[in-house]
């Protein structure tokens, strides 16, 4: 499977990326744990991604490597970026009315969490899981 | 002016009207293949292209947006809108206003007027399509919410215990409809005992989880008590990753568990319950 890109600009979108990244998971041949791991952390990202980033995409492709396969899901926004990531990965520090626990339970549910973000100029979260 | 740019195109249009209403009405009826009566579709085009007639004949130019196109563009809304609700293609809509330019192609088409005519209609088609895709849009966002409703049934499974099954996404809409249909069931049946069931929820984010969460407060200020069944494994494992805590509410992984327990905790003693019903 080639990589896929979706928008992210309405509460509808969210789900469209959840089940996009529930497909890919189920062809790279995950188990149903680490799919659902996959598809909460999806969209926890992709709400961020429409709450904090003011909207922006989530692309979804499948990745190799020697031995294994897994999926990687990256979310891109261009909104005003977070000042302090590890202010931001702290259970319980919400800036939204939520349970604070998005940003850092993403983190734990996926195998490798990468966040590059500056303030003014936009957030891209990228998330791997692998088949075990 | 208007006169000048039309020529005598609506004289001879009206001279040969009934010539041209059977062509126009015949090319539609082709491509209805006979899904509409021919008596609907006489008078819904012969009203039409009287309106357009006159409002040339008034002087209304080349825009279909000036005011002597009010009534055509008012025709054409009510017929748009009738096709998609009626579940015509949108080109079985389109047709019904193009196939006009063919009429008048095969009945006048050697008029002068007849090019700014045709490009009048061009405009007058856009129209019909916008109107279609408004009234489509309409009748989707309709289901939608009709499935908002249909799909958050309570159900009274006991004396005093009532159930919520959830199926599919829970998002802000339809938990603010959900809390509100427990809490309503919660009063209208008296009942102190809630389970909330989510085997049909494919995954719990620390949004649904704050929904659930919320609803269970709620109900337990009306002095409910909730148990939330249904969680498996892998959503099991989800929220412990996620560090989402339930607190002192009870869950359990079976509905038919979460019953016991709902009916365990009303004081009933469950073996002589089921002696007596002869079970």
């Amino acid at each position: 499977m080639t990589a896929q890109e979706l928008p992210i600009a309405g509460d509808a979108d969210v789900v469209r990326v959840r089940q996009l990244v529930r497909t890919a998971a189920v062809a790279a041949r995950l188990s149903l744990v680490d799919q659902t791991k996959l598809v909460t952390a999806a969209s926890e990202l992709a709400r961020n991604t429409l709450t904090h980033g003011g909207g922006g995409s989530a692309t979804v492709e499948q990745v190799s490597s020697t031995i294994k396969a897994g999926v990687r899901v990256v979310f891109h926004d261009k909104g005003p970026g977070i000042p302090d990531i590890a202010l931001a990965l702290t259970d319980g520090y919400t800036s939204a009315n939520g349970m604070g626990l998005g940003l850092g339970g993403a983190k734990r549910l996926v195998d490798t969490f990468d966040i590059v973000s500056s303030p003014g100029e936009g957030t891209t979260v990228t998330v791997v899981k692998w088949a075990r | 002016m208007a006169a000048e740019v039309f020529g005598n195109v609506v004289e001879r249009c009206r001279a040969e009207e009934e010539e041209l209403l059977g062509r126009w009405k015949e090319i539609v009826a082709e491509s209805l293949r006979g899904r509409m009566t021919g008596v609907e579709l006489d008078k819904e085009l012969r009203d039409l292209l009287d309106a357009l007639l006159s409002a040339l004949a008034a002087g209304g130019g080349t825009d279909p947006g000036a005011e002597a196109y009010g009534e055509v563009r008012a025709l054409l809304g009510e017929l748009s809108r009738n096709r998609a609700h009626q579940g015509f293609s949108p080109r079985e809509t389109a047709v019904a206003v193009f196939a006009l330019k063919r009429a008048l192609r095969d009945r006048i088409g050697d008029e002068p007027g007849f090019t700014p005519l045709t490009d009048l209609i061009d405009e007058l088609g856009l129209i019909t399509f916008e109107v279609y895709t408004r009234a489509r849009e309409e009748v989707i966002s309709n289901q939608a919410e009709q499935l908002l409703e249909l799909a958050t049934p309570v159900v009274k499974l006991w004396h005093g215990v009532v159930a919520l099954p959830l199926v599919g996404t829970l998002d802000s809409a339809r938990a603010q409809v959900v809390m509100e249909k427990l809490l309503q069931t919660l009063v209208d049946t008296g009942s102190e005992h809630a389970i909330i069931d989510i085997t049909g929820v494919p995954a719990v984010d620390t949004q649904v989880a704050q929904h659930l969460l919320k609803t269970v407060v709620a109900a337990r200020l009306m002095g409910a008590d909730c148990i939330i069944s249904g969680i498996r494994p892998q959503i099991a494992q989800t929220i412990v990753a996620l560090g989402i805590e339930f607190g002192d509410i009870a869950t359990k992984s079976t509905l038919a568990d979460a019953l016991m327990l709902a009916i365990s905790r009303s004081g009933v003693d469950f073996g002589a319950e089921m002696a007596k019903r002869g079970l």
